[in-house]
């Protein structure tokens, strides 16, 4: 499909099949709304996050029906690519748990937002219903497959000066992010030896067991057997704990509690002691 | 598709980044609705670009996806220097200056 785009430079109806241009658009258009509306709406920020990749891709698509095969890529490699990857970033350090109380702080704020929404909508569809859009020009060689030419031209003559503008914007972006983002250590680096006197005075040497049974499993979720035979969830993570608390398991991870591991621990011993027989023979 | 029809579905996603803006409280949630209205921005320029059969309206979406990155950039960092100051990303919560 995006050949076909390209090839036809998304020629705005006189190249492109005029139905699958309409076609396109439209199932394009209602995907970007619902995205969008949903993004408004989903309490959790992945969720969210996720809705705005639907819609920046439909929008990707846009682009190149209308002639922006450079900017399509650039949609999809700049904004889809990297700074959704950033917001999911930040939301993973943040905690996706964080999902926003639903008690509005200012009352009535979700109504009146509505109403500016709603307002702002009818303004500017109304302002713009009254300019005359025109229709598309007539398509030129630079919408087709001289796009990336053309605005290559237009970069480095026209607006090179904005151009070289944007050069000393990333840059002061990346020194501001590297500013804001360091982090100044309040207490001195603990030095060797007072890494190895903590650890003496804890009590426990050696790092903390790994996590999994072994020789039956090799999850995450399964506590390690102690050289005694007891099982410690001190190799189990908290935040899988709080997972296995979520989903109605026993946190403890006692196999007995835990009906799906009890089977295969069954059938594990099965298979095991039929590998054993079949050494024997 | 005539020019109007993505003039108008680029209206509609501002307005709906606009009102995420205002409904939202979340800061990371926030920025995203201002992701959206920045794509609808370029959404419409690209379409002018298209209406008037040059490449200008092209080249200016592209420095607003430059300044959109650089923004972002500053801007999650600013969240999480406030994230780590304050333990919440909730715009309500950052009301040091208000008293």
């Amino acid at each position: 499909m995006i050949n076909h785009l390209l090839a036809n430079g998304g020629a705005g109806g006189t190249n492109l099949d005029p139905l699958f241009d309409e076609g396109l658009f439209w199932i394009l258009a209602v995907l970007a709304v619902s995205a969008a509306i949903g993004m408004i709406l989903v309490r959790q920020a992945v969720h969210c996050a996720l809705m705005l990749a639907v819609v920046m891709l439909s929008l990707a698509v846009m682009y190149a029906m209308q002639g922006a095969p450079f900017l399509a890529f650039v949609q999809v490699i700049v904004y889809t690519g990297a700074v959704l990857m950033l917001f999911l970033f930040v939301v993973m350090l943040i905690g996706v748990n964080s999902a926003e109380s639903l008690k509005e702080t200012i009352t009535g704020q979700r109504l009146w937002a509505s109403l500016a929404g709603i307002g702002l909508a009818v303004l500017l569809v109304v302002g713009i219903g009254h300019a005359a859009i025109g229709t598309a020009a007539p398509t030129t060689s630079a919408e087709g497959a001289d796009n990336l030419t053309g605005i290559a031209k237009l970069i480095f003559t026209t607006y090179v000066f904005p151009f070289e503008i944007t050069s000393a914007l990333l840059i002061t972006a990346a020194l501001g992010a590297m500013v804001l983002a360091h982090r100044e250590r309040t207490s001195p680096k603990p030095t060797q030896r007072e890494v190895a006197r903590r650890k003496i005075e804890s009590g426990q040497v050696a790092p903390e067991p790994p996590p999994g049974v072994y020789a039956l499993h090799n999850a995450v979720d399964m506590p390690a057997m102690l050289p005694d035979g007891t099982t410690t969830d001190r190799s189990v993570s908290a935040a899988i704990i709080q997972r296995d608390v979520e989903l109605g398991r026993d946190p403890q991870g006692d196999l007995a509690g835990d009906l799906a591991a009890g089977e295969r621990i069954d059938e594990e011993r099965q298979i095991e002691a039929g590998a054993l027989g079949r050494d024997d023979q | 598709m005539s020019p109007a029809h993505y003039i108008f579905l680029a209206v509609i996603l501002f307005v709906i980044g606009a009102v995420g803006v205002l409904v939202r409280r979340n800061a990371i949630l926030i920025f995203m609705s201002i992701e959206l209205m920045l794509n609808a921005c370029n959404l419409a320029f690209v379409t002018f670009a298209r209406m008037h059969g040059n490449l200008d309206g092209q080249v200016v979406a592209f420095f607003v996806m430059v300044v959109a990155a650089a923004e972002v950039v500053v801007g999650l960092a600013i969240l999480m220097a406030i994230y780590r100051a304050r333990r919440s990303a909730s715009v309500d919560d950052a009301n040091l200056l208000k008293n």
